[in-house]
Parts: structure tokens; sequence; C-alpha cells
């Protein structure tokens, strides 16, 4: 196989196969029809799309932004033919059940074929992975007769869904949304109101566009606890499953970002009467499930969701580290620090240390990355089919905890990886000739969106390590102590040895920030706790990786290991002074008057 | 219709490739080995063909285990079955050797038409068709870049370094496809998952009823002496601009014959 600068395959059949081991999901019955054959034989294929039909226009979809000429959004043609060889190899469909024209496909590989899209393309990419967002969370949660109409054309890549949330006014307090839906006498509901940063939220590659839109109905309770969420077709859909009516929801202005440009971003305007479905103004909707319960449903999905967003974290910065790494070895500049004979000719670039730290470093937090991403998405799985109660249970309660960082950490780190990419390339990296600096200005979205930063360090600290009395934090000290109690009399003791130690300050750390007595002291330094506990846990599957490397022996094993090294002697360092500050109770920032500024 | 493709593993030609050092064959154990690139012209082809006249695509292999790799991929694109004729003795057989198998295993098969890529990116003889054809007594239309069927009757238009020519045959009949007659299809996931399902029927020389001793390097008709890489590329030629760059450039490329 031709090595590739959009992703490693050897890497991600080494992290399936040879630690994850997910042939053995094929005993389960619903993935009994799978094996390693179809496996290499989905991702192949998703490989080759990826890199044939999503990779070659990733530049022109940046240069070319989308635009609006009579009301329609303009984007550059190749993103409408990658979209359908996308859906004619039947990719949309993935993890979906069989009935609704799914491959029952294990989310740990359905996630395997989506980092080669999102390292290839995230913008292009972003359609077909919302449109399965909505799909999943409609299976989960909608009637069976609105599954049946909206899940098999988005199942079929004829439609797209959208996730529409925020609003101008309300991103991270989605307890302050404002759009109101007002039931009708036939059952549905009319929406008013504005939606901010829809990805998706129109575009004319689609029959149609499916919404999940969270809004208001007039009389229920404050807060997020009167949030319900509705299915908002672009066009309504008749009885036969034909396109039918304009529904009054249009499109109110496109955002102009730093990046992830091939994707259109919306300002959704809803009952306006620009269109009048019906004879009248106001968006249709449909209900999903019951009144406000919207926000929970939303939160089902999020896990998944938000290992997706930390997978295109790390995809980003796995492809520009691997185009660092090509040019590192095709660069010449300079002799060595011992040869400095002018007459002698200059070395490749990665022959200087400096450089081959930032490499090393970079390989360090994209293959955690992807370790940490994958592991992840193996928790879904057995969440959803292990075979015992308890071990779903315990998976449940892993992924919870791990969700925040599986987010958060790629979208720290993949960025890292990302600055490095253009460091490496010197001068030539802020150019726009070479690549580098559109994977930095895309993978600059991650850390804000699906959740802030911010937003995931309450969720770990205020939520996840305390829930269940604790539950959370004990499974990961737990699995972590399993991994270490593996790596007696290797040659990873030390390490292991690191990582108890590290994990028992973890654990007492967090005891003493919630025996602080004052949750704004527990809480104001939460992205602290977020950044320190991500690194125990990289760390950790670190060890998990050159466990599954004992024994081979190679380039590529000892490339493992030595990345595994630098993370123990580079990386686990910096987590002890976070744990030290956190644990001193610090208030500096938090008694930061405003007025100081 | 009944159509047989021919398919080939061969090493992958974007990957490095070697020779075994030991009898000079192809070292396929060590490679990348992927399905022949131009058979999967080929194989779109014959799907092409299906999808309009009906009947039933089967993919026709001889190669070591491992190429049941290529046959799963031409299955998943959408063949219906395939013969998998595997047997130790074949290991360094020439190209009139192995039409000799090929051959016996097309006559155990029923077939109209049969199709193959123009070369395989291996050995590049490119004369197996001419074989086959001499061998069944079929007529032979090679590089194809465009074929049609109607009735018991095959047209292609023959490519050709200055356009094309426009054969006719009778069926059955051989023909060979350039990368220009279609764009091959992926597999598609559903594809993949019912190739598992599809039967591979497995035959050795015994079961064609061919000679072990007609085969092999050991009475081959031709072998590979010696062998040697490309020579790597030399320092390139630098043109110092001194007000006169592009005259020199130009010089340069009227040497060299290129202007
Ligand atoms: C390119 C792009 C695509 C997007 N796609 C979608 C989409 O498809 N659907 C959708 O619904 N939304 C989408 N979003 C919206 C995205 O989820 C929000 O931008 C995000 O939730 C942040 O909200 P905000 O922009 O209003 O920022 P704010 O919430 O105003 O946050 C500003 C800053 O304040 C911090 N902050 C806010 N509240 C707190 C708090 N309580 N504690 C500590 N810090 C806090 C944040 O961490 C952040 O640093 C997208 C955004 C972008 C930029």
């Amino acid at each position: 196989m031709r090595a590739s600068l959009v992703l490693s395959r050897r890497d991600l059949d080494f992290l399936l196969h040879e630690w994850l081991e997910v042939e053995t999901l094929a005993k389960r019955p619903r993935f009994a029809e799978h094996s390693r054959e179809t496996i290499d034989a989905v991702i192949d294929l998703a490989s080759r799309i990826a890199v044939e039909h999503f990779a070659p226009h990733n530049r022109t979809a940046d240069e070319h932004e989308p635009h609006v000429v009579d009301g329609r959004v303009q984007l550059v043609p190749e993103v409408a033919a990658a979209l359908r060889v996308f859906a004619d190899a039947g990719l949309a469909a993935g993890t979906l059940d069989e009935e609704l024209g799914g491959m029952q496909l294990p989310q740990v590989v359905a996630k395997a074929v989506t980092t080669w899209f999102q390292a290839a393309n995230i913008g292009s990419s972003a359609y077909p992975f919302l449109t399965m967002a909505n799909a999943h969370l409609l299976v989960a949660h909608a009637s069976p007769e609105q599954v049946q109409t909206y899940v098999p054309p988005m199942a079929e890549g004829r439609w797209f869904g959208t996730m529409a949330l925020s609003e101008p006014q309300a991103g991270s307090s989605l307890a302050d949304i404002t759009t109101r839906a007002e039931l009708q006498d036939d059952g549905t509901y009319r929406l008013t109101g504005t939606k901010m940063w829809i990805s998706g939220g129109d575009h004319e590659l689609s029959e149609n566009i499916v919404h999940l839109v969270l809004a208001k109905v007039p009389g229920g309770p404050a807060g997020v606890k009167g949030i319900s969420l509705f299915i908002v077709p672009k066009h309504l859909v008749a009885d036969d499953g034909s396109i039918g009516e304009r529904n009054d929801v249009v499109l109110a202005g496109l955002n102009h970002k730093m990046g992830y440009r091939g994707t259109t971003n919306t300002l959704l305007a809803f009952g306006e009467g620009v269109h009048t479905p019906g004879g009248r103004p106001g968006a249709v909707g449909y209900l999903v499930g019951e009144q406000h319960r919207g926000l929970t449903y939303m939160f089902h999905m999020m896990n998944e969701a938000r290992i997706g967003v930390g997978l295109g974290a790390t995809a980003l910065g796995y492809t520009g580290y691997l185009h660092a790494l090509d040019y590192a070895r095709t660069r010449t500049q300079g002799r060595p620090v011992t040869g400095k004979d002018p007459a002698a000719a200059p070395v490749a670039i990665i022959e200087h240390a400096d450089v081959r730290r930032m490499l090393l470093a970079s390989k360090s937090y994209v293959e955690g990355g992807l370790a940490l991403g994958l592991y992840c998405a193996r928790l879904v799985d057995e969440e959803q089919t292990a075979e015992d109660a308890a071990d779903r249970e315990r998976a449940h309660t892993l992924l919870e905890v791990l969700t925040p960082i599986a987010k958060s950490w790629p979208s720290q780190w993949g960025l890292v990886a990302n600055d490095h990419a253009i460091q490496v390339h010197g001068g030539y990296g802020y150019t726009r000739d070479f690549p580098v600096e559109q994977f930095y200005r895309d993978n600059r979205l991650n850390p804000i969106h699906e959740g802030t930063h911010g937003i995931q360090g309450l969720d770990l600290l205020g939520r996840k390590v305390v829930m269940g009395g604790g539950a959370g934090l004990r499974v990961l000290a737990e699995a972590i102590a399993a991994t270490t109690t593996r790596a007696a009399g290797t040659d990873w003791a030390d390490l292991a040895a690191d990582l108890d130690a590290l994990t028992a300050d973890l654990v007492r750390v967090t005891a003493t920030l919630w025996s602080a007595g004052d949750v704004d002291v527990t809480l104001a330094n939460a992205s602290v706790y977020l950044e320190a506990a991500g690194h125990v846990v990289v760390g950790w599957l670190w060890l998990e990786q050159v466990l599954a490397a004992e024994g081979s022996t190679g380039d590529f094993y000892d490339g493992k290991r030595q990345a595994a090294r630098y993370f123990q002697r580079w990386e686990l360092p910096r987590v002890r002074p976070q744990l030290a500050l956190l644990e001193s109770l610090d208030t500096t920032v938090l008694r930061m008057d405003t007025g100081w500024f | 219709m009944n159509i047989v493709v021919l398919v080939k593993q061969v090493p992958d030609s974007g990957s490095e490739r070697k020779l075994d050092s030991s009898d000079n064959t192809v070292a396929r154990a060590s490679a990348d080995n992927v399905i022949n690139e131009m058979d999967e012209y080929a194989i779109e082809e014959a799907l092409t063909v299906k999808e309009s006249q009906g009947g039933e695509v089967t993919v026709l292999t001889v190669g070591p285990g491992s190429a049941t790799d290529a046959i799963r991929k031409a299955l998943s694109m959408g063949a219906d079955k395939a013969v998998h004729v595997t047997d130790d003795a074949v290991h360094g057989s020439c190209a009139v050797q192995t039409s000799a198998v090929i051959a016996a295993a097309l006559q155990q098969l029923e077939y109209d038409l049969v199709l193959c890529g123009a070369e395989s990116t291996d050995g590049q003889v490119s004369v197996m068709p001419a074989l086959l054809s001499e061998r069944l007594g079929i007529p032979h239309l090679s590089g194809a870049r465009k074929l049609t069927v109607e009735g018991t009757t095959v047209r292609v238009e023959r490519q050709t370094d200055g356009g094309y020519w426009m054969l006719e045959s009778s069926l059955p009949a051989i023909v060979s496809t350039w990368d220009t007659i279609n764009e091959p299809r992926y597999p598609s996931f559903k594809g993949i998952m019912a190739a598992k399902k599809k039967p591979v029927e497995t035959k050795s020389l015994a079961d064609l009823g061919v000679d072990p001793a007609s085969v092999g390097l050991a009475t081959a008709t031709s072998r590979v002496l010696d062998f040697a890489g490309r020579p790597p590329k030399g320092e390139g030629v630098k043109v110092a601009d001194e007000g006169d760059g592009a005259e020199k450039l130009v010089g340069y490329l009227a040497a060299q014959k290129l202007v």
C-alpha cells in the first residue's frame, strides 16, 4: 500500500487489530456478519475514496468559500461529486441497523472510516457526518413513523441533516434559547426564531435538509428543562415520501470562517413568513419524543458526537504531522552540529534534533489521540453490545468520564501538532503554498464547537468525576490500574509506576477540590483539571500501545516505543505542577476582579 | 451472457517491488499485493455488459492462496462468483505455461465473453489474451477503449497511438481492455458484505487435468536471468540567470530535443 499523507493505515491497523482486537466483536450477534476481511475491505474503501475524491478538493473548497447567488448557496462542484461517491459506496449508512439500510458496523470501525475523511477533507466530510448524527438521534428517540420517513433517505445519502441548537445569544448556555414552538390543532408545531452557526444549514447538495431543532414550547418550565426537540425539514415530506411544500425556514446569512470553509455555516430564520406552508407562515415542526426532553435526547447522542469531534481534531493533527514528516525528510538545510564543513552537502532537516523534537511530540499527540478516540468508540460498542449487563454498565460509566477528554484533549494537542507542522516547514509553512496552514485553521474550530474547552472542563470536574458517588473516577482508576499491573516485569514498569502515582494524585486532588466548601473555588480551574486528567489518560493509552507492541520488532514498533518514552519523559511531567496548583485551591484567577483588567 | 474476467494479483506498482534473489521470480510474499489495476477496467466492463444484457460474471484467477484478496475485491465490486486456480507447481511459470492453465480452467466454464486487462503491471508481457485466443480457438480483440455486445456479436474500438480501429467478431471471444474504456466503480459497503457469501471454487492442476511437470520454473519457455532497477535520477542541471536565463533555458531544451 502506498504510504499516504492523509493518515497512517499502518497505525490504524495496529490500533484496530493488534491492540483493540476489533475482530472479536464479530462474536456478538449484532456484528456476526463482519470479519477481519470485511473490516479491512471497508477501511480500504474508505481510504481510497477519501484520498481520491475528498483530499484533492480540500484546498479548492477552502479557497472558494460558499457564497450566495440568487438566494442559493454555491459551493465548488467537487463537494457534491465527492459526496455522491461517498453515498453510492453506501458509506452513509455505516452503523445503522440493516433494516434501515445500514451495515451494522461496529462503532470503532465506523469511526476509523470517518477519520479517513476528516483527515482528507474536514469541510466536505462534515455533511455526511452531521447527517449520520442526526439519523442516529432519530433512531434512538423518534417515533417509528418518523424514523421510516427521515432515516432511509439519509442513509442513502439523498437527504442531509443538521443539528440546530445554538442561537446568536445562546451557545454554551442553551438554557437561554428563545426559538418558540407552538402546538397546532393537528398535532404539529409551528416554529419561530433564529438559529446561529448551523453547519450544513443550507446548500443544494441534497434533495432535502432535515433540521433537528431545539425550541421552547410556551408555558413550559424555565431553563434547560423546558427545551424540546423538533424535526423541521427544509421541504415538507408527502405521505409517499416525496418532496412537498417548501417549509418556512430560510437562510438569513452565511458565516465567513477561519477554516472548515467547505462546510456552509448558516444563520437560519424560522417562521419569518418567507414561505407559507399550508397557506400561512411558521416553520412546520414535528416533536421528537416528549415535550421538554429535547436536551436529554440531544445529550444522549453527545458522547458519540464528541468522540467524533475529538477524532476530527486528531485527524487534522495527524495529516499535518505526516505532511511535516514528509517535508522534513526532503527539505535540506544546514549541517550537523558536529560537521560544519561548508563544502559538505546540507542535510535533510529531520537530521536536526530540534526538528525531530517537534515531529516526535506531534507523533505522540496524534497517535495518542487516535488511540483515545478509537478506545472510546470501542467503549460505545461495549456499552451497546457487551453480553454482560455489568460490562455494559462499566463501559457506560468509563465512557461518560472519558468523553470530555476525548473531545478536548485532541482539540488542544492535535492543534499543537498542526502548529509544529507549520514550524517544521519554516517560512514555507506560513505560506498558502503548503497545506499545513489550512490544517491549523481548520483545527482551530475544535476547541470551540460541540462544547468549548471550558465547558468540557466543567463537565469533567463538575459532573463526570463525581457522578454516582465518584463512580466515574473510580472506574477510570481501575482501568488504568489493570493496565499498569500488566506492565509488571516489562521494560515499561517505570511508566506504569509513574501512571499509578499520577492517578493516585488525581484522585486525591479531586477529593481536595470538592472539599473546598465553595463550588466557585472547586470549579475555578476546571480547565487545568481537564488538561491534567487528559495527559494521564493518554499516558495510560501509550502504555496500552507499547504493551500491545511487546515482542514485535521493526521500525514501526520501535517508533511506538520511542513515542511512549517521549510521552513519559516530556509530557507526563507537565501534570504534576498542574495537580499541585489545583491542590492548593489557587484562587488567583477567581479573585481577579473584572474591574482590574 | 456468461462473462469470465481474468484477474491477477500483483505487487502494488505504487510501492517497492522486488524480485526474489533465489530464482528471479516476483517476490510476492513480501509485497503489498493488490488487484492488477488494469483488471479493474475489465471487471467494470463485465459488470456494465451484465447490467445491460443480463447474465453472470465469473472471476478467474491463477495465483497463490493470498490471491483471494483480489478475488474478494472483484466480488465486492459486483462479480457473481469466482474460480481460483492455486497450485504450488505453478510457481515461476512463464506466460505460455500460464496460458495453458487458464485455458484449461476456461474450458471447464461456460463463457460467451472473456475479458482481461491489456497488461499486468508485474510482468508486462501483454500476450495472455493472444495466447488464450490461440489455445481456445476464439477471436481476440485487443486493446479495447469501447465495447458493445449485440446478440452474438461483439464490437470494440481498438485504441492505437494514432486513433482507433473498429473491430467486430462473433462470440465467444476474448477482449482485452485499456484504462480508457471506463471508470471502475468502487466496491460498495453492501458489495463487501455480499462478497463474503459468493461462491469461490478452488481448483488444483489435477482438477484441471494439467500435468504439473508441464508448468513451473523448471520447464518455463523463458526465464529472467538478471535484472536492474532504473538508475537513480541524476543531479539536475542548474541554469543561472544572469539576464539571459530564458535564452539558456530554451538552449537547454533544444539541446535535449524537447522543443
Ligand atoms: C464553525 C462552527 C460550526 C458550528 N456548528 C454548529 C452546529 O452545527 N449546530 C449548532 O447548534 N451549533 C454550532 N456551532 C456553535 C457552537 O457550538 C458554539 O459556538 C459554542 O457552543 C460556543 O457558543 P458561543 O459561540 O455562543 O460562545 P459563548 O458561549 O459565548 O462562549 C464564549 C466563551 O465563554 C466561555 N464560557 C461560556 N459560558 C461559560 C461558562 N458557563 N463557564 C465558563 N466559560 C464559559 C466559553 O468557553 C468561551 O470561551 C458552531 C460553531 C462554529 C464556530
